[in-house]
């Protein structure tokens, strides 16, 4: 077995074995694919048409956002980088791995929300499972690196909490996962295009509902992915080895950088 | 002419003002074991994280077995092992699949045989952070072996770890060392490296004070050599004698003690009264000043030998 299939191997176990592992990549959303199956749908029926969508966006951004970063700056703190490096671990394996272990896991919640959330409570299937599947990939891939990139700036767990919070709030709030991104004021439509999550809603209807979509669904999966690879060069680039020596290719600031396809997407759509 | 292995130029490195170890160099011969000993702070962290390739030196040059850790980290994890003072491993990773996770970064299988060495073999489906201080070092140290590194780092090898522990560890690098592995060993522990190394380096605020070999080191030094002799009559406890290099003596109930700036002429002379007075000697020993004492010596005088 190669190395890398080891340490992937050894990643999707821990996944199961930490409890706090657990919490992000399964029990967090299935509690709350519960609450809003139950609740949600009561309160506002047309929300069965959002249910399997949101849940799978809430589940990634679960485990990507707030599970994974709070790893790589834990692992980074107490030593663990040092004696990957010194054994000739490489970075892109430190970085690479959780995310494809986590993928495995999300990919696994991900399938039993989408296949339990029409006979449970009625939520309307995708009329494309394919374009269902390739866009979940593209959103998981979109967040990892997302949550890969706030691992490796940040210094500590608060400020991965900070970082982490910025996305998640508004992406649930905002992101087209609770309310339909159509109906939010023009002004506030305009500050989601910032969210990655709305462009994920917004190809989910396109290309796996065929619904009309305010952003062209193409230029959503275009932006979801110049954002991944993005912030995967900007994650092996700052990444930093040992919380001893602080000493980096360039400032964390570069991360800003993640901004730009979303800016651009704003300005042309 | 011996094979340098390890070879340190000018090295320099200094975190903002403060210099953390200037311009040393020392060289490390293959099959050696070199001891960088020195208080804390002294810069033997800060060089052995820069020959590990772990920190970039501000000047001078490094290299082990031709390879420089600041250009070629690839070849460098193959020449060397490692035992961190500062490290971890991920907490739910048991002792085996870590000797995996590594062993197939190294492209090596995993010898399990170190773990029952380091008697860590019970110990094989432990979580990392199940196990105790002195069980996490042991098992760096497996890990640091186990791809049979010609050149082994070893920072602090034996803190935390028992008797038993230690003596094992101690053995292994012996062994390590007869098999043709050099070693560099960085401790506080005086007693070990006066035991363990062929060579030691002493460091001290950054710049090397003293270098050679602990009896080299022990016998420049000012100590005086304690001769302890015990005779079955007791007869020198009386005798008022004056023997040859002695600055001191003190008497026991059954010992006389003689402190001796060169013993040779000391014990001979000794011995001869013994015989010459129809005594009988039971018991004669001699102690040489150790490197513990010396090594406080060198650190007291500021680095002045």
């Amino acid at each position: 077995m190669n190395a890398f299939a080891n340490h992937f191997l050894f990643e999707f176990k821990t996944g199961l074995r930490n409890p706090g592992a657990m919490l992000m990549l399964y029990l967090l959303p299935f509690g709350f694919y519960a609450v809003m199956g139950l609740v949600m749908v009561q309160i506002n029926p047309g929300y069965v048409e959002l249910l399997i969508p949101s849940m799978v966006v809430f589940t990634t951004m679960s485990a990507a956002i707030l599970g994974q970063p709070n790893g790589l700056v834990e692992a980074r703190e107490s030593g663990i980088y040092r004696s990957f490096k010194i054994n000739g671990v490489p970075a892109l394996s430190i970085l690479a791995t959780p995310a494809v272990s986590m993928t495995t896991h999300v990919l696994i919640a991900s399938a039993i929300i989408a296949l339990t959330a029409t006979p449970f409570f009625d939520a309307i299937p995708p009329e494309n499972w394919l374009a269902f599947l390739l866009v979940t990939l593209l959103a998981i891939f979109t967040f990892a690196t997302l949550g890969m990139l706030i691992g490796v700036i940040s210094s500590n767990s608060r400020s991965v909490v900070l970082w982490s919070q910025l996305i998640y709030l508004p992406s649930i709030l905002l992101g087209g996962m609770m309310i339909p991104t159509e109906i939010l004021p023009e002004a506030v439509q305009r500050f989601s295009g910032l969210i990655p999550s709305t462009y994920v809603m917004q190809a989910y209807f396109g290309f796996a509902y065929n619904q009309e979509t305010i952003i062209d669904p193409l230029l959503s999966v275009l932006v979801l992915l110049a954002s991944g690879i993005l912030a995967l060069f900007l994650s092996v680039y700052l990444f930093n080895w040992d919380s001893q020596n602080q000493t980096r290719r360039a400032s964390p600031l570069f991360a800003l950088l993640i901004l730009v396809p979303y800016i651009i997407a704003i300005l042309i759509s | 002419m011996k094979d340098s292995v390890v070879s340190i130029k000018d090295f320099t490195k200094s975190y903002g003002d403060f210099v953390a170890v200037n311009q040393i160099n020392f060289e490390v011969t293959r099959g050696e074991i070199f001891g960088l000993l020195g208080p804390n702070g002294a810069g033997k962290t800060t060089t052995l994280e820069c020959l590990e390739g772990l920190r970039q030196p501000d000047q001078g040059s490094m290299h082990i077995m031709d390879v420089d850790p600041q250009r070629d980290s690839a070849s460098l994890r193959n020449v060397i092992g490692v035992q961190l003072q500062i490290s971890s491993l991920p907490a739910n990773m048991t002792v085996e699949e870590s000797m995996k996770f590594f062993s197939a970064y190294h492209h090596v299988q995993p010898r399990f045989e170190i773990l029952s060495r380091l008697g860590l073999d019970e110990k094989r489906k432990t979580q990392y952070f199940q196990l105790s201080t002195g069980q996490q070092r042991r098992l760096a140290l497996a890990l640091a072996i186990n791809h049979n590194p010609p050149v082994i780092i070893l920072d602090e090898p034996t803190a935390g770890l028992d008797v038993a522990s230690r003596s094992e560890l101690h053995d292994m690098m012996q062994e390590l060392r007869d098999q043709g592995s050099t070693l560099i060993l960085a401790t506080h522990d005086m007693a070990e490296a006066e035991k363990m190394t062929d060579r030691v380096a002493i460091l001290l605020r950054g710049e090397i004070a003293a270098t050679g070999s602990p009896r080299e080191l022990t016998a420049k030094g000012s100590g005086l050599t304690k001769v302890s002799v015990r005779t079955e009559l007791s007869q020198l406890h009386d005798s008022g004698q004056n023997f040859p290099a002695v600055t001191q003596e003190r008497f026991d109930d059954e010992y006389a003690i003689y402190f001796s700036t060169d013993p040779g002429p000391t014990v001979s002379a000794i011995l001869d009264f013994i015989s010459s007075n129809g005594d009988k000697l039971i018991d004669l020993r001699v102690e040489r000043p150790s490197l513990e004492e010396r090594f406080l010596e060198i650190t007291a005088n500021g680095g002045a030998e």
